[in-house]
């Protein structure tokens, strides 16, 4: 189970060693935490809500292009749905790949997919109000009802 | 009969985290049109819409026993 959605805190070692191999040279892990301060305004604490059994499969999905794209890595990924506190952790990528600049760039692609792909969705709770996030600044429109292609592929 | 599943401020919007309606013969654009009106639901041209946890066009058909998601733009990471 390379690919999990977990209602508990993610043990980050865990993850990790699901990507460790005799042929691999470079693993890289990204920790995406909750923060405090989003221009300005505090954070108290974040819901994360997921569609689990969609989430589970983009997020294979995006193990299997990151797998064609970058010859010989293995990838996994938890994200964590329910109630985070600050600084509490939300997602752990584990990439690994024979050579380190390989694993740098691919990391990067997984967490840059999951913002497109994932369907996770945040609700902030501040000490004014709540509110879901998504894009907030509304510059993505999906007119044909699904990402475009430019979306998926880039 | 489908399953319609809502998610963050639709969930909210609607009150119910999910449906069931008589979807089949539909286009995704139909269905979400009329959910829109009867839920008084805006800004849904940035909503995406799932067919059996696939992103589906607004053209593609529901068939019965589909499972329909709709997809606000997400925020996980």
């Amino acid at each position: 189970m390379n690919y999990e959605i977990s209602k508990e805190a993610i043990d980050i070692q865990a993850i990790i060693n699901k990507v460790v191999r005799r042929d691999v040279g470079a693993i890289t892990t990204f920790i995406g935490t909750v923060r405090e301060l989003t221009k300005g305004k505090k954070t108290l604490f974040l819901i994360y809500e997921a569609y689990e059994s969609m989430a589970v499969k983009k997020l294979e999905q995006i193990g299997k292009e990151i797998e064609e794209r970058w010859q010989g890595s293995v990838v996994a990924i938890t994200h964590r749905v329910g109630r985070l506190e600050i600084t509490d952790v939300a997602v752990v990528i584990a990439v690994s790949t024979p050579h380190r600049a390989d694993a740098y760039e691919a990391n990067r692609y997984a967490i840059e997919r999951i913002k497109e792909i994932v369907p996770i969705w945040k609700k902030e709770h501040w000490e004014d109000g709540e509110s879901w996030m998504g894009n907030q600044l509304e510059t993505v429109a999906y007119p044909k009802g699904r990402p475009e292609e430019k979306d998926l592929n880039e | 009969m489908n399953k319609v599943m809502f998610f963050a401020h639709l969930r909210d919007k609607v009150g119910k985290e999910c449906l069931l309606i008589e979807a089949s013969g539909k286009t995704v654009a139909e269905l979400k049109a009329e959910i829109t009106k009867e839920y008084s639901l805006d800004k849904m041209d940035t909503v995406m819409t799932a067919i059996n946890e696939e992103f589906a066009g607004n053209e593609e058909i529901i068939q019965d026993e589909d499972v329909i998601a709709f997809i606000p733009p997400v925020s996980g990471g």
